[in-house]
């Protein structure tokens, strides 16, 4: 299993800073979920350890730098799902997940039957192998969100980053992609980092939450610990209740003071 | 059952490229067999089957109509076929790494920065140019068209940042302007020479010389072997810049090296033909109709299908040469609008 550490990393659109100063390690086979507000720099963060956008202070997989690598061994070690996958509504889904092996195939070269094997194996593992001949653009919400999970663990990247994999989605298939992310954390371990906006499933999957606000991160821990009604109406500026049930799950709920008689 | 679904894809691509093969030697045979001086059409396949070593038909056809096919037709389809080969590859190129169906190759400027270069040699002094030993015309044009993507080039890294391709078409955009004008402004003062520009830039393969094809027969093989290696890489950009980045692709690397290579293949197309325009648009749209829309599929077919397609485009021209030749560029324009839509309308009734 891999570990993942941010070293004093920080990240600017021009004059804006996104993220000050971040530091954090996520432990060999952890899943720890960024929180806050819109805007507050999960997106950025992830985008920085993928390396579409550039970041200072350093980001270390195992304890060696990421910048010092290869944008494919990069690849090799990182899995990313974005926030809003581009997918090309012709493309069949056996090709789609097969770009998952991108980062295992020399450019200038085709993918090799090993390759085609691996990509099949993850379809089948998945319950999708029905969906192979299938289009992109005949697939619903739900099985567009497996068939992205699909290509990044075709990847066979010990890490694996989400950012808002269930926001598409209702909640029967919120439920569905989550477990779905755990399962495949168990069986290969994973070491995953998420960015949720649903609080509750973000306590109730990950094993550690991160709090970030305006780029600072203001507190991390166990759901228990972060999910305080004080801390998120502090940084949400919201008014929530937090329920505590007897299996440990921190339920977070909004609610209205209607004797103000607002709205 | 499944496993077989890497020789499917494969199986279907060859079946494509082989398809696609057929029409190109029947274009081509055809192309040859046709034209308004020279001997009958059907004596022409005899002739070239009497030219093969070990057979020998009597095909009927005298030295002079067989100097008419060698000298006059042949050059001219081989040209076509040529320049329909880059202008199609190019165009495929360009709209996957621009993920923009609507880009062609003439979009950073080649076009207009071609168009100068032809301009200036008309407005200079084209009658004295004519017996030089080197034409400058395709010359001028071919650097015109270097130099214009050049600029673009330096504006857009410029001014550019994270979505350098934006930025990049948008220089394109103002470079063609800028080059437009100055072609203009050498035009209004030389009004003697519009026509002869006019006609340049509408395209011609009426003057095909086997000179023309040696010209750039090392350019178009070139470019089409370091486009036809980027075939896979160009289907993982289909993801976005982001997603692609995630996946190991240096994408602003492969971008970079795509465009130079596709852009020099059409300067030097455009250096010989002139302009002709909707080739690079309509042939890998066709062929993603039909064949799918893996680059690994539209590359390759694109390329023989738009060699077939300018051939076969320019023989209409050739019948029609009365009482002047019609334009190449005209004649794309006039049956491929057309073809595309009936393309259009047999996929919708397939789906």
């Amino acid at each position: 299993m891999t570990s993942l550490a941010f070293d004093n990393v920080s990240v600017r659109y021009g004059n804006d800073t996104a993220i000050h100063g971040f530091s954090d390690t996520v432990r060999p086979g952890e899943w720890v979920c960024f929180i806050g507000p819109n805007g507050a720099g999960k997106s950025s963060l992830l985008r920085s350890i993928v390396g579409v956008i550039k970041h200072e202070g350093s980001i270390l997989v195992d304890g060696s730098p990421l910048s010092a690598r290869s944008s494919r061994r990069r690849a090799q070690l990182i899995a990313y799902v974005p926030q809003s996958p581009v997918l090309p509504p012709d493309m069949t889904v056996s090709e789609y997940v097969l770009l998952g092996r991108n980062p295992y195939v020399s450019h200038f070269s085709v993918e090799t039957d090993h390759d085609h094997d691996m990509a099949l194996n993850v379809l089948e593992r998945l319950d999708l192998q029905n969906f192979a001949s299938r289009r992109l653009g005949t697939l619903s919400g739900g099985e567009r969100q497996r068939i992205v999970i699909a290509r990044a663990i075709a990847q066979e990247a010990p890490v694996l980053l989400l950012d808002e994999p269930t926001s598409a989605l209702d909640i029967g298939h919120q439920q569905q992609a989550l477990e779905l992310v755990d399962r495949i954390r168990t069986e290969h371990g994973l070491t995953v980092v998420s960015a949720m906006h649903d609080l509750t499933l973000a306590g109730l999957y990950s094993d550690r939450l991160v709090l970030l606000h305006e780029g600072y991160c203001v507190a991390s821990g166990s759901a228990r610990e972060v999910l305080r009604p004080e801390t998120l109406g502090e940084f949400y500026g919201v008014s929530v209740r937090v329920h505590h049930e007897p299996d440990g799950t921190v339920v977070v709920v909004p609610y209205r003071n209607v004797n103000e008689g607002h709205g | 059952m499944l496993q077989s679904n890497n020789n499917v894809a494969t199986v279907m691509a060859w079946k494509w490229i082989v398809a696609s093969g057929v029409l190109l030697c029947a274009a081509l045979l055809f192309g040859t067999m046709i034209g308004p001086a020279g001997p009958t059409w059907w004596r022409v396949p005899l002739e070239l089957l009497d030219r093969l070593p070990l057979i020998s038909v009597d095909s009927g056809v005298t030295d002079t109509q067989w100097l008419i096919v060698w000298q006059i037709r042949m050059p001219r389809v081989v040209l076509a076929a040529l320049v329909g080969a880059m202008l199609s590859i190019s165009g495929a190129a360009y709209q996957g790494v621009f993920r923009n169906p609507l880009v062609d190759p003439y979009l950073l400027g080649v076009a207009a920065g071609a168009g100068l270069g032809a301009t200036m040699v008309f407005t200079i002094n084209r009658a004295g140019t004519t017996s030089w030993i080197i034409d400058p015309l395709p010359l001028a044009a071919f650097v015109g068209g270097l130099t214009a993507v050049l600029l673009t080039y330096l504006v857009g890294a410029a001014f550019g940042s994270d979505r350098a391709s934006t930025t990049l078409v948008l220089a394109g955009v103002a470079v063609t302007s800028l080059a437009t004008a100055f072609q203009t402004f050498l035009l209004q003062r030389n009004t003697d020479v519009v026509r002869q520009v006019y006609s340049w830039i509408l395209g011609r393969l009426s003057t095909a010389t086997w000179g023309d094809v040696r010209l750039i027969l090392p350019y178009v093989i070139g470019s089409s072997i370091v486009l036809l290696m980027h075939r896979r890489l160009l289907d993982v950009l289909r993801v976005g810049d982001d997603e692609a980045t995630a996946l190991g692709i240096p994408v602003d690397r492969v971008r970079l090296i795509v465009v130079i290579t596709a852009t020099l293949g059409t300067a030097s197309v455009v250096a010989v033909s002139g302009l002709i325009g909707f080739v690079g648009i309509i042939v890998p749209h066709a062929v993603r109709l039909i064949a799918g829309s893996s680059y690994r599929i539209v590359l390759p077919v694109s390329l023989i299908m738009g060699a077939s397609f300018l051939v076969l485009a320019d023989i209409p021209g050739r019948i029609l040469s009365d009482p002047a030749e019609t334009p190449i560029g005209v004649v794309t324009a006039f049956f491929g609008a057309p073809f595309f839509l009936l393309i259009l309308r047999m996929r919708k009734a397939r789906v």
